[in-house]
């Protein structure tokens, strides 16, 4: 039995398409990440998925259950983080954990041990209202309710997003521990260097999936010669680069941009010539691997 | 479950610093202040008065005015323009003018005219004044009147008084008129308004979405943000019938138990338009302006502050539609009149049928929208 199956999920607002008959699974105990930028569609799975929404089109199983004919059934098995936090700012951090422990008709002490790295660190506040809780602590404990009637699949709709990185990498590390627990994990993402941690990942843009593969395929399927540039006028680069005949695509990554070539007789030095006549100093060049941000440029040119 | 989900209910409440408080002061606020500033008895109405005749007659008749407490005698004119101009001018409100010849007509031809002249830009005040001032008037007359009967010794007319009787509230006392419905006003508030700007807050939140992923039914999750406002809402109908009688002396004559029997279904009912009004709104800001305008309708309908049977037809036919009214008429008739159930029970048919049509409402909506 997959952990989760979806056929030909379609839904749309109005004349918005949110998802264009969507098909994937995910296997038990696996981390299944869904990339993609805001507005891709990625929530609105999630609502399907959580039985919160209903498809306009196709079916879906979660743990071996009908979204629609079992709701109630996997209402008990699943556990769902928003993206937007949303438990009670005016209960206390054990209030809060309390309450979702006996909504689901089990106590904190029975399914501690699955918590327990993450509460460790949430204890010394648990009488602090979760309105007094900074961004990466209301994770956590968001993360703990979800947990605490033990799911067996957890979907996580963009946990990282407003987190400062090293909450994000310890969410990530938690993640991990949890699979190997056997709970699947269906995660969403904006941020491509998220991707790795995934056991597989699918890239989606407007209500599409790009891709379906595990992180180290799909970077190694990058079949395109690609390079990291810089120089002391970044700006006028980017636009000098996009304007070169023989560069197909160009884009900005934080401190250099990446450049790939269309044709194999261009050399390194060619464009060294060329920024040089352009008036470029500083230039740095260099031939890199492609990360899941590329290959996520590429696919959706 | 539902214990749980109450517990937390209560929880929120208890730990929300305004709402509480505003809980327990609101009854005290609405039943101490309210009727006593409602108050559409008229005084100090600002008298300005012509007296073109300057005689006993004339100065029997102004000082029976200003001793009637009514009437502050602000201006004293020589002409009627210039009364005029202390009305614009905001000095007087009313105009008292004695012909010149007053006395002479009143002792030769047995009659005389005066003219009232009222601003009305505050229609109470300008009518009810010029009615007071009217009766001052006849009284004033009918003295005159027998004065000349006993000194002339002979009847000419018969005449006969009146005595009236207020049956219920017998020195037509506006307060005992007025507590017994506010106190409908105070419970739609608590059971209508909170728990659906309660439900409609954790929509805002996103709360609620979690709540959702919850294997919690709806209807528990829905009971559970009533059952608290219910217990509330009586906790505070308990103590207004303390405040009423604490401060008005003011005791139901009819049955406590009918009362909160009624009350149970009112209750039921207006929580029920609560729950519609939350189904359709998804911020605060909208749940609140729509509990607004059905609430203000049907209080303005209700006969809370006028007497339904003084609307125009149309009017009277709308207010069938509002439940407050009947609420307030079973308020007014047990603590007033004593009434019993059995003589109330069309009403209390009416509100079982508000409460089911209501409630009918908020499920078939509620499915809609999801």
């Amino acid at each position: 039995m997959k952990a989760i199956s979806v056929n030909n999920i379609y839904r749309n607002y109005g004349d918005v398409e949110a998802l264009i008959d969507i098909s994937f699974e995910v296997e038990q105990g696996e981390i299944f990440g869904i990339i993609g930028p805001d507005g891709a569609g990625k929530t609105t799975l999630f609502r399907i998925l959580t039985t919160l929404l209903l498809a306009d089109k196709g079916s879906a199983t979660v743990d071996g259950c009908d979204v629609i004919k079992d709701f109630k059934l996997i209402r008990n098995r699943v556990g769902y983080m928003p993206g937007r936090f949303s438990l009670y700012l005016d209960l206390t951090v054990e209030e809060n954990l309390n309450f979702f422990a006996t909504v689901f008709n089990t106590t904190i002490e029975e399914n501690y041990y699955l918590i327990e790295d993450i509460y460790k660190q949430l204890e010394p506040f648990k009488d602090r209202r979760a309105s007094a809780l900074s961004g990466g602590m209301k994770q956590k404990l968001a993360l703990c309710c979800s947990l605490i009637h033990k799911p067996t699949v957890l979907f996580l709709d963009e946990p990282t997003t407003g987190v400062d990185p090293v909450s994000r990498k310890e969410l990530w590390e938690m993640l991990k521990k949890l699979k190997q627990q056997g709970i699947s994990i269906l995660v969403s993402t904006p941020y491509m260097d998220e991707a790795e941690m995934c056991d597989r990942i699918a890239l989606i843009q407007n209500g599409n999936f790009l891709k379906i593969d595990t992180p180290k395929n799909i970077v190694n399927q990058f079949d395109n010669i690609l390079w990291a540039l810089s120089s002391n006028r970044m700006y006028d680069l980017l636009n000098d680069l996009r304007n070169h005949p023989k560069i197909k695509s160009c884009y900005a990554f934080g401190d250099s941009h990446h450049i790939t070539i269309s044709t194999d007789n261009f050399l390194l030095n060619d464009l060294n010539i060329f920024l040089n006549e352009k008036g470029h100093k500083d230039i740095e060049i260099s031939p890199i691997k492609a990360s899941i941000e590329d290959c996520f440029m590429q696919l959706t040119n | 479950m539902l214990k749980f989900l109450i517990e937390k209910e209560f929880k929120q409440i208890f730990r929300n610093p305004y709402l509480l408080r505003l809980i327990i002061v609101m009854p005290f606020m609405v039943l101490l202040v309210l009727p006593l500033a409602a108050n559409f008895e008229v005084k100090n109405i600002n008298l300005s008065i012509i007296d073109n005749n300057h005689s006993p007659y004339s100065e029997r008749l102004i000082h029976k005015i200003s001793s009637s407490g009514y009437f502050k005698i602000t201006d004293v004119s020589s002409s009627y323009e210039k009364a005029l101009y202390s009305i614009e001018q905001d000095v007087a409100d009313i105009i008292l003018e004695i012909p010149s010849q007053f006395e002479q007509e009143l002792v030769k031809e047995k009659s005389s005219n005066l003219l009232i002249s009222a601003n009305s830009v505050n229609g109470t005040k300008g009518g009810l004044g010029s009615v007071y001032l009217a009766g001052i008037v006849s009284d004033f007359s009918n003295e005159i009147r027998e004065e000349w009967i006993q000194s002339s010794n002979r009847i000419t007319t018969p005449s006969f008084t009146i005595v009236q009787q207020y049956r219920y509230n017998p020195h037509l006392e506006y307060p005992i008129y007025m507590v017994p419905a506010l106190v409908v006003m105070l419970l739609t508030q608590i059971c209508g308004f909170l728990p659906a700007l309660n439900i409609v807050a954790e929509k805002e939140k996103g709360t609620i979405e979690q709540m959702n992923v919850t294997p919690v039914k709806k209807f528990t999750l829905i009971l559970s943000k009533l059952i608290p406002y219910w217990v509330i809402g009586f906790a505070v109908l308990t103590i207004c019938f303390g405040v009423a009688f604490l401060f008005y002396g003011l005791f139901p004559l009819g049955n406590l138990s009918t009362i909160y029997l009624f009350a149970s279904i009112y209750v039921l009912a207006i929580s029920g338009l609560g729950l519609v009004v939350s189904n359709y709104a998804n911020t605060i800001q909208q749940a609140m302006f729509m509990m607004f305008f059905f609430v203000m309708t049907m209080i303005f309908l209700s006969g809370l502050y006028t007497p339904v049977n003084s609307m125009p037809d149309w009017a009277q036919f709308i207010s069938r539609f509002s439940p407050l009214k009947y609420f307030i008429q079973v308020m007014r008739l047990v603590y007033l009149k004593g009434s019993s159930l059995t003589e109330l029970l069309p009403k209390f048919f009416a509100l079982i049928g508000f409460a089911i049509f209501f409630n009918a409402w908020a499920v078939l909506s509620y499915r809609k929208s999801k």
